[in-house]
C-alpha cells in the first residue's frame, strides 16, 4: 500500500506524468561525438578554470578545468582527443559562456583514466569530500550546485538526517528511475559513503508511487544493517524541490530563506549518489549521465548515457531525429525546463532530460481576468498568493510584491499550471524578481561607492 | 440644565486643548528654509529621480543647501536651471545636455531570428529563456520594455523592432537603461557624435553571421581616427574619454558593417520618421 506510506507534503499540483515514453527503456550509451563543447560554468557558483591549452592531449577522465573558488566545481575529458580552442560558445543558458573544446581521437579506444579514490571506509570525513571535489561532482537533479559544498555543513551544524531525492517529479522525465533501477549497486555505495561523510545517523531514499518497483528493488538489495529507509509518496509535482521533500519525510519546514541544514537535512539527488558511488567502485569522475530524450517530437525517445558536452544535434542524430512539426525544445522536464534556440548547446552536468513538444503540446493562449478562484494559492507550495503577486506584476508594483514575499518563489510554475485564465504568473515573477535583483544590487553598488 | 453644562464641559475641554496644540506649537517648531518650497515649485515635479535624489523636494532641499548645482536637473533643462539659479543667486552649474542611446542597431530586418518566441511579451521575460530568440545573444529583443518604463513617452518602436529614443523629449532620467535586460542603453552626452551601435562580443564571420550591421571587431575605425580616440576592448572598438574632443566621423568611412556611426543628431532618423508620418 504505497500511498499509506507517509503524508507528503501540503499543496502542489499533479500534472499528467508522460514517463511511459521511456520508461521501460534501458539506459544505452550515445556513441561518442566527433567534438566535445564543455562549458566552464556548468555548476552554480565561479566558472572552472582551465588547466589544458589548445593543442594538448588529454585522455578520458583527465583534469582539464581546476575549480575557479570554494562554490565551484572541476571538469575532466569525457573522451581522448585533443583540445581544440577555449573560447566562447553557446550555452543553454542563451548566454555565450567560455568553454573548452575537444576534437575526438578517432584512434582511440577511449580507456578511461581512472582516479583513485582511495577506501571510504578508511578515509575521515574530510578525505571523503575532498574526493567529491575531485570528482566535480555537482547535483545531477537540475540546479547543479557542487556536492562538496553541501556536504560541509557551515560551523555548528550537523546534518542529522540524510535524504536521497529520487522523486523526479516532473513529467517525462525518467532519468532517475532507470538510475534506481539499473545503478542499485552504485546508490547503495553512495548512500554508504555519503553517510559516513556526513556522519549522519539515518538515511532516507525519498521516491514517487509511479516509481514504487524500483523502490521495492532498492529495498531488497539494500544491506539489512545500513539505516536506510526508502519512503514512497503519492505522486505530485513539486515534490522534488529540496524543501517539499525534507516536508514529506520528516515534516519538518525549512524556513524561508534557510538552508536544509538550518533543519539538519542535507538532501542530493540519486544521480549524484550513484555518480558518488561508481567514483569509489570504478574511479570514474563526473563526465558523463544519464538523459532522458523523449517527447512527441523525437522519433526514437530513449534513455541514454551521454557524454557531458555532447551537442544536442548529435543526441538527436543518435535519437532517428525530430519530427517536423516539433515546436520547442528543452532542456529539463517541461515545469521548469529551459528553451533552446541552437542544436549546438552542449548537454551539461546539469541536464536531467531533453523534451520535444510539437505543436500539439505547445499553443498560444489566450490570458483573461483573474476571477479570483485562488487555485493557485491551493497549489502554491511555499504557501505565496500568486493571484495578489501576479495582479501586482501586471501593474509593474515591483516592490510591493517584495512585501507579499515574492523572493521565496522557487518557480516551480504550479501556479500557471492550474490558471484557469491562462494568466502568465510565473513568467510575470521570473521577470519581477530579476528587476528586483538588479536593484538590489545596483543600491548595493551604490552603497559601497559612498 | 443638563445641556448647558455638556455645552460649557465641551467648551472648556476646546479651549484646553487648543491652549495645547498652541504650546506644542511653539516647543516644537521646526524652521524650514521657504526657499525650498519655492524651488521645489519650479522643478519639473516628475519625480524621476535622474539627479540620483529620491524626488524633486530632496533635489530642491540640496540645491538650497548649496550641496549641489541647478544644472544637476536634466528634466527641467536650462530654463528651470536658470531660474532656481536666478532666484537663488547662484551657479547654474554643468547644463551639459545628455540622452539615452541605444548601442544595437539590429532591427528585424537586418537581424537573424533563431527562434520564435510566444511567450508573455517582455523583453525581460524573453530574456530568461535562453537568453531571448534572436541569433545575437547580445542585442535589442524589440518587445518595448524601454518604451513602457519611460516617463516621459521619449520612446516609441519602430516598425523594425527597434526602440527610437526622441531627443527632443528624452531627459537622461536611465529608465530605460534600468528597463533592458540586455544593458543597451547608455547615458551620455548629447553632442557626443561618434557612436558605435553594436555590443556584440563575437567577430568576424560569426557576428556578421547573426547581424548585417553587427561590429566584426576589424578594428580599422580604431586604425582610422586620430591616435588613441579608440581602442578595441573585447571586440567592441571604445572611446576614450579624455581624447573625446578628437572625434572625427574619419573613423566611420571604412566600417565594413556600419557598426560605428557619426550621429547628426537623431540616431535612427529614418525611422523615427514614421512616428511622424503617423
Amino acid at each position: 500500500m504505497s500511498w499509506a506510506s507517509a503524508r507528503t507534503f501540503r499543496h502542489g499540483v499533479h500534472p499528467g506524468d508522460f514517463k511511459e515514453l521511456t520508461r521501460n527503456l534501458p539506459v544505452e550509451r550515445v556513441a561518442f561525438p566527433d567534438v566535445l563543447t564543455l562549458p566552464l560554468s556548468q555548476h552554480l557558483g565561479a566558472p572552472s578554470v582551465p588547466v589544458v591549452s589548445p593543442g594538448d592531449c588529454v585522455r578520458r577522465g583527465q583534469l582539464i578545468a581546476d575549480s575557479g573558488g570554494y562554490v565551484s566545481s572541476r571538469l575532466h575529458a569525457p573522451c581522448s582527443g585533443t583540445v581544440r580552442s577555449v573560447g566562447p560558445a553557446h550555452h543553454a543558458s542563451g548566454k555565450l559562456v567560455d568553454a573548452i573544446t575537444i576534437d575526438r581521437d578517432r584512434a582511440s579506444a577511449q580507456k578511461l583514466q581512472a582516479m583513485r579514490p582511495g577506501d571510504w571506509r578508511t578515509q575521515s570525513r574530510e578525505e571523503i569530500v575532498a574526493q567529491v571535489a575531485a570528482g566535480g561532482f555537482v547535483g545531477l537533479g537540475g540546479a547543479a550546485f557542487p556536492t562538496h559544498v553541501k556536504l560541509t555543513p557551515p560551523e555548528g551544524k550537523h546534518a542529522r538526517f540524510f535524504i536521497v531525492n529520487a522523486a523526479e517529479c516532473e513529467p517525462y522525465l525518467n532519468s532517475d528511475y532507470r538510475i534506481l533501477l539499473e545503478r542499485t549497486d552504485a546508490v547503495i555505495e553512495g548512500i554508504k559513503v555519503l553517510l559516513k561523510a556526513l556522519g549522519s545517523e539515518k538515511a532516507f531514499v525519498g521516491t514517487e508511487d509511479n516509481k514504487a518497483d524500483a523502490a521495492t528493488l532498492l529495498r531488497e538489495r539494500l544491506p539489512p544493517d545500513l539505516p536506510v529507509e526508502v519512503l514512497v509518496f503519492e505522486t505530485k509535482y513539486p515534490q522534488g524541490a529540496e524543501k517539499m521533500l525534507i516536508d514529506a519525510v520528516l515534516h519538518r519546514e525549512v524556513p524561508a530563506g534557510r538552508l536544509p541544514i538550518d533543519a539538519h537535512v542535507v538532501v542530493n539527488n540519486v544521480g549524484t549518489v550513484a555518480g558518488i558511488g561508481n567514483m569509489y567502485l570504478r574511479g570514474e569522475p563526473l563526465i558523463e549521465r544519464v538523459v532522458t530524450v523523449t517527447g512527441p517530437g523525437i522519433r526514437d525517445p530513449r534513455n541514454l548515457l551521454v557524454p557531458v558536452g555532447t551537442s544536442l544535434q548529435h543526441v538527436i542524430d543518435h535519437c532517428g531525429g525530430i519530427h517536423p512539426e516539433t515546436r520547442q525544445i528543452l532542456f529539463g522536464g517541461p515545469m521548469m525546463g529551459q528553451a533552446q534556440r541552437f542544436l549546438d548547446v552542449p548537454v551539461m552536468k546539469g541536464t536531467s532530460g531533453i523534451l520535444f513538444l510539437t505543436d500539439q503540446e505547445v499553443v498560444e493562449r489566450q490570458e483573461y481576468a483573474c476571477i479570483k478562484c485562488l487555485r493557485c494559492v491551493d497549489a502554491c507550495p511555499v504557501y505565496l498568493n500568486p493571484s495578489r503577486l501576479g495582479a501586482l506584476a501586471k501593474s509593474r508594483l515591483y516592490e510591493d510584491m517584495l512585501d507579499h514575499h515574492i523572493m521565496n518563489c522557487m518557480e516551480c510554475a504550479s501556479c500557471s499550471f492550474v490558471c484557469p485564465s491562462n494568466i502568465p504568473l510565473v513568467q510575470r515573477f521570473r521577470v519581477a524578481k530579476g528587476l528586483l535583483k538588479e536593484q538590489a544590487a545596483r543600491e548595493r553598488a551604490r552603497e559601497v561607492a559612498t | 440644565m443638563g445641556s448647558v453644562a455638556a455645552i460649557a464641559f465641551l467648551a472648556g475641554l476646546c479651549v484646553l486643548l487648543a491652549a495645547v496644540l498652541s504650546a506644542a506649537h511653539r516647543a516644537f517648531y521646526v524652521w524650514e528654509d521657504p526657499r525650498i518650497d519655492a524651488v521645489t515649485d519650479m522643478l519639473p515635479g516628475a519625480n524621476c529621480g535622474a539627479c540620483g535624489l529620491p524626488g524633486c523636494r530632496a533635489f530642491a532641499e540640496r540645491v538650497v543647501g548649496g550641496e549641489i548645482q541647478p544644472g544637476q536637473c536634466t528634466v527641467g533643462g536650462p530654463d528651470t536651471a536658470g531660474q532656481v539659479a536666478g532666484f537663488l543667486g547662484i551657479e547654474t552649474g554643468s547644463l551639459e545636455r545628455r540622452v539615452a542611446r541605444l548601442l544595437c542597431a539590429g532591427g528585424t530586418d537586418v537581424a537573424h531570428h533563431a527562434a520564435a518566441y510566444e511567450g508573455y511579451s517582455s523583453c525581460r521575460a524573453a530574456a530568461t529563456i535562453g537568453g531571448g530568440f534572436k541569433g545575437c545573444t547580445f542585442g535589442c529583443l524589440g518587445l518595448a520594455d524601454c518604451e513602457v518604463s519611460c516617463t516621459f513617452d521619449a520612446i516609441k518602436m519602430s516598425s523594425n523592432g527597434l526602440p527610437v529614443v526622441d531627443l527632443e523629449a528624452c531627459t537622461a532620467c536611465g529608465d530605460c537603461v534600468d528597463a533592458c535586460p540586455k544593458d543597451l542603453f547608455e547615458i551620455m552626452p548629447a553632442r557626443r557624435r561618434l557612436i558605435v551601435q553594436c555590443r556584440s562580443l563575437l567577430e568576424g564571420e560569426e557576428a556578421l553571421a547573426e547581424c548585417r550591421v553587427a561590429c566584426t571587431a576589424c578594428a580599422r575605425c580604431v586604425a582610422d581616427a586620430p591616435e588613441g580616440l579608440l581602442t578595441m576592448e573585447r571586440g567592441i572598438p571604445v572611446m576614450n574619454l579624455d581624447r573625446e574632443d578628437r572625434e572625427t566621423s574619419l573613423a566611420t568611412l571604412r566600417c565594413p558593417t556600419g557598426a560605428i556611426v557619426w550621429l547628426e543628431g537623431q540616431q535612427f532618423p529614418e525611422l523615427r520618421e514614421e512616428h511622424h508620418a503617423v
